[in-house]
């Protein structure tokens, strides 16, 4: 309808390393949006809710966790697809959504984050009397 | 009318070589042969396989994934692992990125020879599928003393 509902998020920072120890993995995300909140989920395996980390600095939105695997003593990596055991990745929030009141949950790595928009800005049914 | 082409922004093009160079030492030298049954990079999931000398781990980064949906077998060193994501999408919404994977999935692996289909376990916890398969006892190097 309005050709100002441009992307309600963008991403800020990308993948930055100096080394091997800045080196993140960016987590494979779903972002949508229905008429009250926008859903962020986020694939973060390895990683359980007291090693993850949601943190709102104004307008930037930032999730970082840390994957802990279990691998014993003495083991070394035949193949591996993953080398680093952080995830982090960042977003820009646009103004109508009410980061003071984010719901997170995480279950089994998979992190879903609800972002309400503004009371005052959500869709309002008007309803019609008939008198 | 056409202006300057060289006028652009050439920060782009640094920052798509910087990201090159990023990913090639990420990744590291691909100049070995790949194996006849891997996938390629970026296939769901992810796989790490290590080794010692009493067992190999094999770790499957699956997030959200119900494990009673998964089908692993081991027919001697072939470990296959099937599975599905379904993921439940609201009706009504509009995307924005839509970058996870749904669907099923399956990898085949081929561990090394000396483990013991007979020892296998396997654990989900918080999105990773840990399959642990013991090695035979035969194949461990023995101690020779010398009296």
């Amino acid at each position: 309808m309005s050709e100002s509902k441009e992307m309600k998020t963008r991403e800020s920072s990308e993948m930055q390393a100096q080394s091997e120890q800045d080196v993140f993995l960016r987590p494979a995300v779903d972002i949508y949006e229905d008429g009250h909140e926008i859903t962020l989920r986020a694939d973060m395996p390895g990683v359980s809710r007291d090693r993850l980390q949601v943190q709102v600095d104004g307008n930037n939105l930032a999730i970082e966790g840390q994957a802990a695997i279990d691998m014993p003593e003495g083991m070394e990596a035949l193949h591996a697809d993953v080398r680093t055991t952080r995830f982090r990745r960042s977003f820009t929030l646009s103004n109508e959504l009410d980061s003071g009141n984010i719901n997170a949950e995480m279950k089994d790595g998979v992190l879903t984050l609800r972002l309400p928009k503004r009371a005052e800005l959500q869709p309002r049914k008007i309803e019609v009397s008939v008198g | 009318m056409f202006g300057y082409l060289t006028g652009f922004d050439t920060d782009v093009f640094d920052q798509l070589d910087r990201m090159r160079r990023q990913m090639d030492r990420m990744f590291g030298e691909v100049s070995r042969p790949a194996g006849i049954r891997s996938l390629a990079a970026g296939t769901f999931p992810a796989v790490n396989v290590g080794v010692s000398e009493e067992q190999v781990d094999v770790y499957l980064f699956a997030a959200g994934i119900d494990p009673k949906t998964l089908n692993i077998s081991l027919q001697q060193n072939l470990l296959t692992v099937e599975g599905e994501r379904k993921i439940q999408y609201p009706e009504k919404v509009q995307f924005y990125r839509q970058e996870r994977f749904s669907g099923q999935f399956r990898r085949v692996l081929t561990l090394p020879e000396d483990v013991d289909p007979d020892q296998v376990s396997a654990h989900y916890r918080d999105g990773v599928l840990q399959i642990s398969v013991k090695r035979r006892e035969a194949v461990r190097p023995r101690q020779i003393e010398v009296k």
